[in-house]
């Protein structure tokens, strides 16, 4: 038993749980079986950012395989692309294997340091969301163990609804051993990008919107200035594009793949690095650096889908308070929530530096999935800012009274209430939770702060 | 549990009617926290004051148990009522304590029992009984009302002096014991503080008043602070009283 101290990747509420490192099915198996009434749940690279892979006084299965001497657990068909991997296997292992034989995987987030587990837990969406959905719909089946311990195969044929409560159901469902994922097939291992400054909220919105030509490019993405204020507000940098065929490239191996860390974030930050005139600098060099008129160009895949990764440790430059991000979705027509969101943290001179805006395509068939039609902003900001509690509390009303909700995977302050006025399926999804776990073994930090597994079940 | 923004979710104060322990209630209560539990001898006396959170907060739920703070060994069985009432104790403000003025206890010995039982003996107790419970938990802040008058106790009122001075020795080694745990004390040592309990006496210097007291907590909560004075001048100047020869000492007019 080892008890170790775990956070969130935003480094806030630490809680201390007893960590037991494994990918093996038969210690997995016996280490549920000696739970106590804390439960268990299962983490992975730990990039959530609040507390879904954390359980204070009970048991962390950390399912990683990043240093395994044994290579990649995984079974690729480059004739079909289907990928079955094990959960533990990280976004990073499988385009260093897939990429070099020509096939990208089919939705990754801002980070390739997360698991196929946590993936599917988390339902996690990329730039094409608008076009190619989010993780789970590319997930042709998956093994589960349960909480008796039965390991059961899950797919949206099969047991659909077990399926798609395991999507984005927060690793509350049992434990993800193994996973078939339909891989995308790419010509190249660049990304032909059309990068567009755009002088104010208004052309942000005009730019990315479904009547526009944003559905011509498979990945569409803004970055927005939140610290612009006048006839700038909410300027941005707009980048989108597509896997670049190979005729592209002069010369070159079209597939060649060599993602690296770049530099690292030192170990220790002062609390105030990352504060309103540090990132107001940043952004505009940021937005200058755009070019002022359309401009095309090639960029590596880390370059355009990772660029945070290149630096290590990244969530260590807000010192240690930590920080938060806060990411939330409102229906397409509610454009107005966004700049009055906007306008409330600007105003409460809470600095981001990381703001991005993206179109979000329709919802699948998951009830607890994040995605779905409309707008979706993210923002991180650090989390000692003072009254930032009661600042929170005043926007998530805003957003939930325009129908719009928060994202499980970054959240680190909604109430329970929040989420059941968000998540409309969350009684269907508890049920079917239930039925798959009727004795209330999966718990995490997150799903006692909202109530998502029924506390009075008890091991 | 707590949040990302360090607002807990059940937060109980032990002595529901302590004036500081109603002001630090009130700092940290925000959007996000579910449950408040008053643990008190007078429950209708802790609900008064509470009234106004509980009406800007709706989705709150304010919860009363009673207790006999002298009564040391009923503490173990007061935390699990409270655990039983509302899950995880997230913060727990131990605020109960006596303090008795013009008593003869060179005629009177006995009459210091109850104030070493409430202030020393009682809150060991219930700070066992919660470590023990917030170590299941993974996670737990005890914010511990200790006073300076433990710093170097004096002649007045050596029995109060001599209790703080216990407890506050107590809580520091029991954090130390629960480093790695998840669960820590914070120790909070004001001066004199402008309450009902000091109402009529004269003001010491450098004294404070219970929202004060409260913002210093609510600001170190969420450090890793163990210590901390209200108003902050005193650590420096108990550094230089702790040191001083008794001979001075005993000749200062404090």
């Amino acid at each position: 038993m080892v008890m170790q101290r775990l956070s969130g990747w935003g480094r806030t509420a630490w809680t201390v749980a007893d960590l037991v490192h494994t990918t093996d099915v038969d210690v997995v198996r016996s280490t549920i079986g000696t739970a106590g009434e804390r439960g268990v749940i299962s983490r992975g690279l730990g990039r959530s950012y609040g507390a879904a892979a954390q359980n204070a006084g009970g048991i962390v299965l950390e399912m990683t395989s990043e240093n395994d001497p044994m290579g990649i657990d995984a079974d690729f068909d480059p004739l079909t692309g289907l990928l079955t991997v094990a959960a533990s296997v990280s976004i990073d292992a499988i385009l260093r294997m897939c990429v070099p034989q020509g096939w990208f995987i089919p939705v990754t987030p801002g980070t390739r340091f997360v698991t196929v587990g946590g993936a599917i837990a988390s339902d996690i969406h990329g730039k094409n969301h608008h076009i190619d959905g989010s993780f789970g719909q590319h997930v042709h089946s998956l093994t589960l163990m349960l909480s008796s311990g039965e390991v059961i195969e899950l797919s949206p044929e099969e047991n659909a609804a077990w399926f798609w409560a395991t999507v984005g159901g927060m690793g509350l469902t049992g434990v993800v051993l193994r996973a078939t994922v339909a891989m995308l097939k790419i010509e190249s291992s660049r990304v032909e990008v059309e990068t567009v400054r755009l002088e104010n909220f208004d052309a942000v919105c005009a730019a990315m919107s479904a009547d526009g030509s944003d559905d011509d490019y498979r990945y569409s993405v803004c970055w927005v200035d939140l610290l612009a204020t006048g006839a700038s507000m909410g300027r941005g940098v707009l980048t989108r594009g597509d896997h670049a065929v190979a005729s592209k490239l002069e010369n070159k191996d079209p597939l060649a793949y060599d993602p690296r860390l770049t530099v690292s974030a030192p170990g220790w930050v002062p609390n105030g690095l990352l504060n309103k005139w540090s990132i107001k600098a940043f952004n505009e060099a940021w937005y200058r650096k755009a070019p002022a008129k359309s401009h095309i160009g090639l960029e590596s895949i880390p370059a355009f889908f990772h660029p945070l990764d290149g630096v290590n440790r990244w969530n260590r430059l807000y010192g240690k308070q930590g920080f938060i991000q806060y990411q939330f979705i409102v229906p397409l027509d509610r454009t107005d929530v966004l700049r009055k969101v906007i306008e409330k943290f600007s105003a409460a001179g809470v600095a981001s530096f990381l703001a991005v805006l993206k179109r979000m395509g329709p919802q699948n068939g998951a009830p607890m999935s994040f995605p779905t039609e409309g707008w979706t902003l993210t923002l991180d900001m650090a989390a000692g800012i003072s009254g930032l509690a009661e600042l929170l509390s005043e926007v998530d009303t805003l957003v939930l009274d325009a129908g719009g909700r928060h994202y499980l995977a970054k959240d680190s302050h909604v109430s329970a209430s929040a989420v059941r006025r968000g998540y409309p399926r969350i009684d269907e999804w508890m049920s079917t939770q239930e039925e798959m776990d009727p004795i209330g073994l999966w718990r995490s930090d997150l799903s006692r702060r909202l109530g998502l597994v029924d506390q009075r079940r008890s091991l | 549990m707590k949040n990302g923004v360090g607002v807990a979710q059940n937060i109980v104060l032990f002595g529901g009617t302590s004036e500081i322990g109603q002001a630090i209630i009130h700092k940290l209560v925000k959007p996000g926290v579910s449950h408040v539990v008053l643990v008190s001898r007078d429950i209708d006396a802790a609900e008064v004051q509470v009234a106004e959170i509980a009406e800007r907060y709706p989705d709150l739920e304010v919860h009363h148990v009673r207790f006999n703070a002298d009564d040391s060994a009923s503490m173990i069985h007061v935390v699990a009522e409270v655990a039983q009432q509302v899950g995880d104790i997230d913060v727990a403000v131990i605020a109960q304590g006596v303090l008795q003025e013009g008593v003869d206890y060179y005629k009177n010995p006995a009459a210091l029992l109850p104030v070493a039982d409430v202030n020393f003996t009682g809150t060991m107790v219930l700070m066992y009984a919660l470590a023990a419970q917030m170590r299941s938990q993974g996670y737990g802040k005890m914010v511990l009302l200790s006073s300076v008058a433990g710093e170097r106790v004096r002649k007045g009122n050596p029995v109060y002096g001599a209790t703080k001075a216990g407890i506050d020795g107590f809580a520091l080694a029991l954090d130390h014991e629960l480093i790695g745990s998840g669960v820590s004390v914070l120790v909070v040592r004001p001066g004199f503080v402008t309450t009902k309990m000091t109402k009529g006496m004269d003001k010491a210097p450098f004294s404070t008043d219970a929202e004060t007291v409260a913002t210093a907590v609510e600001k170190a909560i969420s450090s890793s602070r163990t210590v901390i004075w209200v108003p902050g001048l005193l650590q420096y100047m108990f550094l230089i009283l702790k040191n001083l020869p008794t001979a001075v000492w005993r000749r200062l007019p404090l």
